[in-house]
């Protein structure tokens, strides 16, 4: 996993709440059993809309997702993130985030900042008078801000998905480190807990 | 201060605890499915790593498999390697697998329970999001992700961060008719989709109490479609009686042991929980949705809502573009929707009660012209169980389509899809935009609404049906 510090790239609005996994990528495209080309069913359904905001060309290189709230509700599918990731997004922004939805993205190195209401209406307000406008967000401070400097504000993420974003730490390696502790919890466990081998 | 049930059940399974840091959960049940797993044994291959436990590990093949032919090599290539894949890694790695044409290959939370591999305080989890139906049996189960899959194979635990608890006590008992969806749907359009945000939620009071264990596995299995990360119930005689016949319960004097263990899994008297919410069972009636999220639900009686009568700027966008998706104008009395297919399966409601529910309201009656009912056993085993008590016969004769198991129309992986336009009466836990088939509208409601439906062939419940002539 790659360390994240900081990253400024062109913000893309998608106004919309309850952006659910299913809309992030419908089922159908989660036939794959590699790790990598699931952008082709990013927002699939509205890809269809020529008007949607991924099909503007000023959009092409978003690489800062500025969202409505509750997003990545439904589905558990890590490809979710994925998606998002094989398309180039590096943040998504909202003002509340699915538990598993954020879970997954700190594990795949996916930054979700969360940020008051208020934050995400004038990023939009910034992106509709700036459109391709950039989005800077600074993991250590904890900032984001806009590119001409009408938004600066903080964001919210827990301190440990920060910590592991920013020295790129992969979730696996650092349990194993513990494997000692594992081992003594598997010592005490009860008899009559049921195996399936 | 005493301690809720999720807080002892958690306790039990910490491993490792720093200030600061999520807890290192121990998981003493991990299921698997061909969808959410071949890239974790693909991480795991290209770490060189090995699996830690393959002995508290199962596998089933249930998200894209063919629910008619499932004899015949799977047609569709994509899902025909996916299940592939899983065989080899499963083999490989030397993992239990009930695969397609075993008696209990199906939806891997219903085969869980029906093994007796469920029980109380367990930690479960699944790389599906409705791993939370296990906490009817009073264990903390819930939906994790590819890499966390690939956490658990290779260590057998979960770094997690300890949620909130909250209690929903619903007092009284649920009216004679009124089903344990009913409930969960009532409870979703009250709280909203976002409700039970980081919450581990324990369902508890009369109403709870008085529901069998498929009742309480319909509660459960939806806690996530109001945002919360798992929901349990406190097991009792009733979650023990069901468990002590399964195959893998614990037998002699482990099961004394097991069951005096459980008996200490409730919450203690003097504990708090950080948010609690009170419903009256005696209110709750037969539910629908007529909106694109679950929460978007209302009794069956009502009628579309009108988006202008909603306070909330959000909630009334969302409901315009549901209508709108839905084909929905405002103020049509629900019981008018004419819906095109039915379908009766899923981990929410594809038990075999459920099955014996629907049989019950369906016996004697056809299905509507017009209408198709597909009937969709959650398992291998609920479907021998129903032919062995002649259910499939009424099914057939009302003229059903009765089918294999897995997860089929619930979420259209398998050929078994809605056509664009086309709308659903389904016993599933999702109303998403395109969950069933691209285009596809669904309404979500319970096993006796869906049968009453089938047969009038617009949304209804059982008491609209006029005697059947057997
Ligand atoms: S039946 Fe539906 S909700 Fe349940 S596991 Fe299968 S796809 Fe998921």
């Amino acid at each position: 996993m790659d360390k994240f510090t900081t990253h400024t790239g062109v913000g893309v609005p998608l106004k919309r709440s309850n952006v659910d996994t299913d809309q992030i990528i419908p089922a159908v495209y989660l036939k794959r059993v590699t790790r990598s080309g699931f952008e082709d069913g990013l927002f699939a359904a509205w890809r269809n809309d020529p008007d949607f905001v991924l099909n503007q060309d000023i959009y092409q290189d978003g690489t800062v997702l500025v969202a409505g709230p509750d997003f990545g509700t439904g589905s558990s599918r890590e490809h979710a993130v994925w998606a998002l990731q094989n398309y180039g997004f590096k943040v998504v922004i909202s003002s509340r985030f699915a538990d598993i939805f954020r879970g997954n993205s700190g594990k795949a190195g996916l930054v979700a900042a969360q940020v008051d209401e208020k934050v995400v209406q004038r990023l939009w307000d910034y992106l509709d008078d700036n459109p391709g406008g950039r989005i800077t967000v600074d993991l250590e401070a904890q900032t984001v801000s806009s590119a001409d400097g009408s938004v600066i504000d903080s964001f919210d993420i827990d301190p440990y998905t920060k910590w592991r974003l920013l020295n790129g730490f992969d979730d696996i390696g650092i349990t194993l480190s513990h494997e000692a502790d594992i081992e003594s919890y598997e010592s005490t466990r009860p008899a009559w807990k049921p195996a399936t081998l | 201060m005493g301690r809720t049930l999720s807080e002892k059940v958690w306790d039990e399974h910490v491993v490792r605890s720093t200030p600061g840091e999520p807890d290192l959960l121990y998981i003493d049940l991990h299921l698997i499915h061909e969808v959410t797993s071949p890239q974790a044994f693909d991480g795991l291959r290209l770490a060189g790593r090995t699996m830690r436990r393959p002995d508290l590990t199962l596998a089933t093949e249930d998200h894209n498999v063919p629910t008619v032919d499932w004899d015949k090599p799977i047609a569709d290539p994509v899902s025909r390697t996916q299940v592939e894949t899983l065989r080899k890694n499963a083999a490989e790695f030397g993992v239990r697998l009930h695969p397609l044409g075993d008696e209990n290959q199906g939806i891997v939370h219903v085969v869980g329970p029906q093994l007796g591999l469920t029980q109380p305080g367990m930690t479960i989890v699944c790389g599906d999001s409705h791993t939370s139906t296990h906490g009817a049996f009073g264990a903390i189960a819930f939906g994790i992700g590819t890499s966390e899959v690939e956490h658990v194979l290779a260590t057998q635990t979960l770094p997690q961060a300890k949620p909130r608890t909250m209690a929903v006590t619903v007092n009284g008992s649920l009216p004679a008719g009124v089903t344990a969806k009913d409930l969960i749907l009532t409870l979703i359009s009250k709280t909203g989709t976002g409700g039970g945000q980081g919450y581990i939620v324990e369902y508890r009071g009369q109403a709870i109490r008085e529901l069998s264990m498929e009742g309480r596995m319909t509660v459960c299995n939806m806690s996530i479609e109001w945002g919360a990360k798992a929901g349990l119930i406190g097991p009792d005689e009733t979650t023990f009686a069901y468990i002590q016949d399964k195959p893998e319960a614990p037998k002699g004097a482990d099961w004394d042991a097991a069951v005096a263990h459980w008996r200490t899994l409730v919450t203690d008297d003097d504990a708090v929980f950080d948010q609690e919410i009170v419903l009256d069972a005696a209110e709750v009636t037969p539910f629908v949705t007529w909106g694109t999220n679950p929460g978007q639900g209302a009794p069956l009686g009502a009628s579309v809502p009108n988006p202008a009568d909603f306070a909330d700027e959000q909630d009334r966008v969302a409901a315009e573009k549901a209508l709108t998706y839905m084909g929905l104008e405002a103020g049509t009395p629900l019981r008018e929707i004419k819906v095109d297919t039915v379908f009766i399966g899923s981990c929410t409601n594809g038990r075999i009660e459920d099955l014996r529910l629907a049989a019950e309201t369906i016996k004697g009656h056809k299905v509507a012209e017009g209408t198709r009912l597909l009937v969709v056993p959650g398992s291998v085993k609920v479907r021998l169980q129903a032919q062995e008590e002649g259910l499939d016969q009424v099914f057939i004769e009302a003229g059903a389509e009765w089918r294999g198991a897995g997860c089929s129309m619930c979420l259209g992986m398998n050929p078994d899809t809605l056509a664009p336009g086309e709308r659903s009466a389904s016993t599933s836990n999702r109303n998403f935009e395109g969950r069933q088939g691209k285009g596809g509208r669904t309404h979500l409601v319970s096993v006796p609404v869906a049968a009453a439906t089938a047969v009038r062939g617009t949304l209804s419940a059982p008491a609209d049906l006029e005697p059947a002539f057997a």
